[in-house]
């Protein structure tokens, strides 16, 4: 097998000139799969997306896209590159509306979007009813739909979502994976970080179980629900 | 170079452009430099109490100096008694109604259930202001009728003038907790448009209300805490001891007097440089810069921040006051058509800028300097311009407009060099610590 | 009749005056809630970038009548405001390119941009009156009167006269246009949008690729036209003095902040709120309560609620009333 389609090797770095948050850390993801970040509080998961992002400074290790090392690359640049990023907080434009947020999503694209436009209402048809709504009315799952779909107006090959079910109820959340699993099968890859484990194990190729900044565990979602040293140390037995 | 070798040789310099003034103009304008530049400095001091110290941004200086002034007026002019007979006790009455309304709705607001509570204070109000209207308005066209070409307001109370300064800086500091106890809290621009809104209306209040300070009708021939120059003059010991040191009685009379003001000035300034420092190095001081730096953190433990807040910028207010009062003495009169924002409330927030915010010192290197600059930019430029304009032809059009537009470079060079320091040295010259 | 009479007389002194002055405040307002939607402080130079503006269309409208130039019974001001609008983006441009730009890249806290925005306004201030110098200038020519008072009198037949100056319409009429325009550009084109998405979340902006070295040009082109319109409209209304433009800067934030800072509509609400307000309480009641009340209950006085010397006081009150009651302003704005 070659290389992934997306790959994070040996990242080194934090934020800023602080401390290194991660230790030599590697993150893949492979074309159309599911890879799911996981670990404790403070383990560095979501640092390691956004650092697969550009939005910290790497001392070591390196950014492949494709197979191309886009390491030195600002995060707006990785967005014209194909890849999406669903921030945890903030993801919205909460002022404008429905549609307009998805239009925002497509800002870079000079070409008709009309048809990706079609596709997110397509893949989330109650944003089609509130497409004139502002964004900020809508509820918690709702909105982070909303967030999902600015993402994918670029027509990215790669999302990556910080934490998607964050603050919202379980059945939401079921939603939210279902139709994040029918975005992979549109053969886009998907990265994600999340809090519920389990969940998202479940539907994850690829689990990574980070510890304090570096990899502790790395494999198929369904074998490391099944292996017990995970199961013993993060999900709770 | 270390910050107080670096602080020696900023006011080292600030001494060398005086004494220079004194040599090449002369030490008449030297010393109005030195005095104008003490009541400046005084003016930076309180400014960077709240800016320096608690970074509240306070853009009302000027109305918290006229009413320093107002209360140099007040507390010095003898009383006219002709005035107080004739009005005083029905505008006092006014007055008092005023502030029983005002009392009774913010009770009402306070006791009364939501609903109705809205309508009974706003009734309350407006039947309060036309009740106010109808004791007030008589009242003041029978104080403003005594001799309105030379009193026709209510005077003072006689007073010794240097009395007037703790008291402008009572007065200023009763205005900034009214207006501190409504902006403070909120965010910090509200605070900034609010102070500069009080400022107009203090400003437009001393204008228009001729029963308290004759308006723009201006109060001259303040009483004053130094001699007059003529009477020295005509004191033959005065006139002996300055022939013996080789001065004419007007020369040394001028100097004696604006010397005497320097002296009083600078115990004011010393009193509140030493002041201000204890405060800064005090638990409390620390306390305000920790809340400066991180708001959140110090509220989070337990500090109660707005109060703070308004304990520094009443404090801060208080000292404009002072300074204001002691301008308005310095000046003898009170012209309220004079006080301008730009002059008066800009002018000092880039002695503070320029001179270090957070550092009293720099305040006062700021206000020496700055003062310094904003006097003699007019003559450098009129040097500088008349130097452009000498291959012109005289009489041409431009030459003239050139020429005449000279005053307008003091306000160019003051916002040019507040841009350079924020731009070079953002922190000031003299840093805080 | 009387009531026409008095309804004529309050149409006269109180609404007309009223909703040209709120017209220009809510031009002003717009200029200082944009820069404080996308760029994030308070712009005290705006007052000063008014005034330059003006000053530009002043020099641009004596020209104009040098070479003979003419709108007939329009002011001549309307064809000059094109370059006054052009040379007050020229110097807001260079401002940004030379002062602004730099504290941005340093992302340094808002305080610190309003003290360097009173830098600026103390450098437009010098240059505003090195050129054109501190006096009154009057520079409305054409139509004084769309209808003169003597003219409504015959029309209607009635005591009281009505007459709206040619100033009154133009600046009602300037600044529905000139608000359809910008509501149509924020709303409706591409680059609008991206300066409502840039001003509601910078960071989520810079990912979906909005520039927003872009962003923030656009915004200084529009203030520079808005400063610049309202300028103008508030000088062939009134007259020009530097020292009134920086004055207005009072109620036009007041303006801003009761309809809530960072929210156009609120700034156009703002304004007229202001306005109303201003010239309701400062002008004498007595004739028109002199014609609506039964002649028994007559005013004596004038029933001036407040003299006009106290203006400030006025939009400065509602202010207050705001700040202590809805502090995020009529329409909710930004409360960074």
């Amino acid at each position: 097998m070659g290389e992934p389609y997306l790959i994070g090797e040996a990242m080194t770095g934090g934020y800023g000139t602080g401390a290194d948050i991660l230790q030599g850390c590697t993150i893949a993801v492979e074309r159309g799969e599911i890879a799911v970040i996981v670990g404790p509080n403070g383990a560095g998961k979501s640092t390691a997306m956004k650092a697969v992002f550009g939005m910290l400074n790497l001392r070591e290790g390196s950014v492949r896209l494709a197979g191309e090392d886009i390491t030195q690359l600002s995060p707006q640049d990785r967005v014209a590159k194909g890849m999406g990023f669903v921030p945890q907080t903030q993801n919205i434009f909460g002022s404008m509306t429905v549609e307009e947020n998805l239009e925002m999503g497509a800002f870079i694209r000079r070409d008709d979007f009309r048809g990706t436009l079609a596709q997110v209402y397509d893949l989330f048809p109650i944003l089609k009813e509130k497409r004139y709504q502002a964004a900020g009315e809508l509820s918690g799952g709702q909105r982070q739909q909303v967030a999902v779909g600015r993402a994918l107006m670029t027509q990215p090959r790669v999302l990556m979502l910080d934490e998607p079910t964050a603050g919202v109820s379980p059945i939401v959340m079921d939603e939210l994976f279902d139709r994040i699993i029918e975005v992979a099968r549109s053969g886009i890859s998907i990265l994600m970080v999340e809090q519920n484990a389990r969940q998202a194990l479940e539907i994850a190729d690829k689990g990574y179980v980070l510890v304090q900044g570096a990899n502790a565990f790395t494999d198929t979602g369904r074998a490391l629900l099944a292996n017990p040293d995970v199961r013993r140390s993060f999900l709770g037995g | 170079m270390s910050d107080r070798v670096r602080g020696f040789v900023l006011f080292g310099i600030v001494a060398v452009l005086l004494l220079g003034t004194g040599f090449v103009q002369s030490w008449n304008s030297a010393l109005l430099i030195l005095n104008m530049g003490l009541v400046s400095a005084v003016m930076a001091l309180g400014v960077n109490l709240q800016w320096g110290f608690a970074g509240l941004f306070n853009v009302g200086v000027m109305g918290f100096v006229a009413l320093g002034g107002l209360a140099t007026v007040l507390v010095s002019m003898p009383p006219v008694s002709a005035a107080w007979s004739a009005g005083a006790g029905r505008l006092f009455l006014a007055l008092a109604l005023a502030v029983a309304v005002i009392a009774a709705a913010v009770l009402c607001w306070k006791r009364l259930r939501k609903g109705v509570r809205g309508w009974v204070v706003a009734l309350l109000l407006i039947a309060g202001f036309f009740a106010f209207r109808a004791v007030f308005d008589p009242a003041v066209a029978l104080i403003e009728a005594i001799d309105p070409a030379t009193t026709g307001y209510l005077g003072g109370l006689g007073l010794p003038v240097v009395l007037a300064w703790p008291v402008g800086g009572l007065l200023a500091a009763g205005v900034a907790w009214m207006i501190g106890k409504v902006a403070l809290g909120l965010r910090s621009d509200y605070l900034a448009i609010a102070t500069l809104g009080i400022a107009e209306i203090i400003i437009a209040v001393i204008k228009n209300e001729d029963w308290l300070a004759r308006g723009v009708k201006n109060v001259i021939g303040l009483p004053r805490p130094m001699p007059y120059e003529i009477d020295l003059q005509n004191d033959a010991g005065f006139v002996q001891s300055a022939a013996s040191l080789g001065f004419d009685a007007t020369t040394a009379s001028t100097l004696y007097v604006k010397l005497g003001y320097g002296v009083m000035f600078a115990v004011v300034l010393v009193l509140l440089l030493v002041l201000a420092q204890l405060a800064l190095k005090s638990p409390w001081g620390r306390m305000m810069r920790a809340i400066r730096d991180n708001e959140t953190a110090a509220r989070a433990m337990g500090k109660d921040v707005t109060r703070r807040h308004l304990q520094i910028f009443v404090l801060g207010s208080a000292i404009c006051g002072i300074a204001g009062a002691m301008m308005t003495t310095l000046d003898g009169q009170l012209t309220p058509g004079t006080y301008q924002p730009l002059r008066y409330t800009f002018l000092v927030w880039v002695m503070v800028i320029v001179g270090g915010s957070g550092n009293n010192f720099g305040s006062v290197l700021g206000g020496f300097l700055i003062w310094f600059l904003w006097v003699q930019v007019e003559p450098m430029g009129q040097a500088a311009m008349t130097l452009i304009t000498a291959g012109m032809a005289d009489g041409s059009w431009l030459k003239g407009h050139l020429l005449d537009s000279v005053q307008h470079m003091r306000l160019l060079t003051m916002g040019v060099i507040l841009l350079l320091v924020l731009r070079f040295s953002p922190r000031g010259l003299l840093p805080e610590r | 009749m009387e009531f026409l009479n008095g309804l004529v007389a309050l149409a006269n002194f109180v609404l007309i005056p009223a909703v040209a002055y709120g017209a220009q405040l809510a031009l002003g307002a717009l200029g200082v809630t944009l820069i404080y939607g996308i760029l994030r402080f308070s712009n005290f130079a705006h007052g000063d970038t008014m005034a330059f503006g003006t000053m530009c269309t002043i020099l641009a409208t004596w020209w104009l009548q040098s070479l003979g130039v003419s709108l007939g019974p329009l002011p001549t001001a309307l064809l000059a405001i094109p370059f006054g609008i052009a040379g007050c983006a020229a110097l807001i441009l260079l401002t940004d390119r030379v002062v602004y730009r730099f504290y941005r890249r340093q992302k340094v806290k808002p305080m610190i941009m309003v003290i360097v925005s009173m830098g600026v306004m103390f450098i437009y201030n010098g240059v505003t009156r090195f050129i054109i110098g501190t006096e009154d200038q009057n520079f409305a020519d054409g139509e004084r009167f769309l209808i003169g008072a003597r003219e409504f009198k015959a029309l209607t037949g009635l005591d009281e006269g009505l007459a709206i100056r040619t100033t009154q319409a133009i600046t009602v009429v300037t600044a529905l246009i000139v608000v359809a325009a910008l509501f149509w550009f924020l709303n409706r084109t591409r680059t609008g949008k991206s300066m409502r998405a840039y001003s509601d979340n910078e960071d989520l902006a810079l990912l979906s690729g909005i520039n927003p070295e872009r962003v923030v040009m656009v915004t200084w082109l529009i203030v520079a036209a808005l400063a610049t319109i309202a300028g103008v409209l508030y000088g062939l209304d009134k007259s020009f003095k530097p020292f009134t433009y920086f004055q207005l800067l009072l109620p036009i934030f007041a303006a801003a902040i009761v309809g809530g800072l960072g929210s156009p509509l609120g700034a156009i609400a703002g304004g007229f709120v202001i306005a109303f307000s201003e010239v309701g309480i400062t002008y004498a009641w007595k004739k028109v309560l002199g014609y609506w009340l039964p002649d028994t209950l007559a005013p004596d006085g004038l029933v001036q609620l407040m003299s006009t010397d106290y203006k400030f006081a006025v939009s400065f009150v509602i202010l207050l009333i705001v700040l202590l009651f809805r502090p995020t302003g009529l329409f909710k704005g930004k409360s960074v």
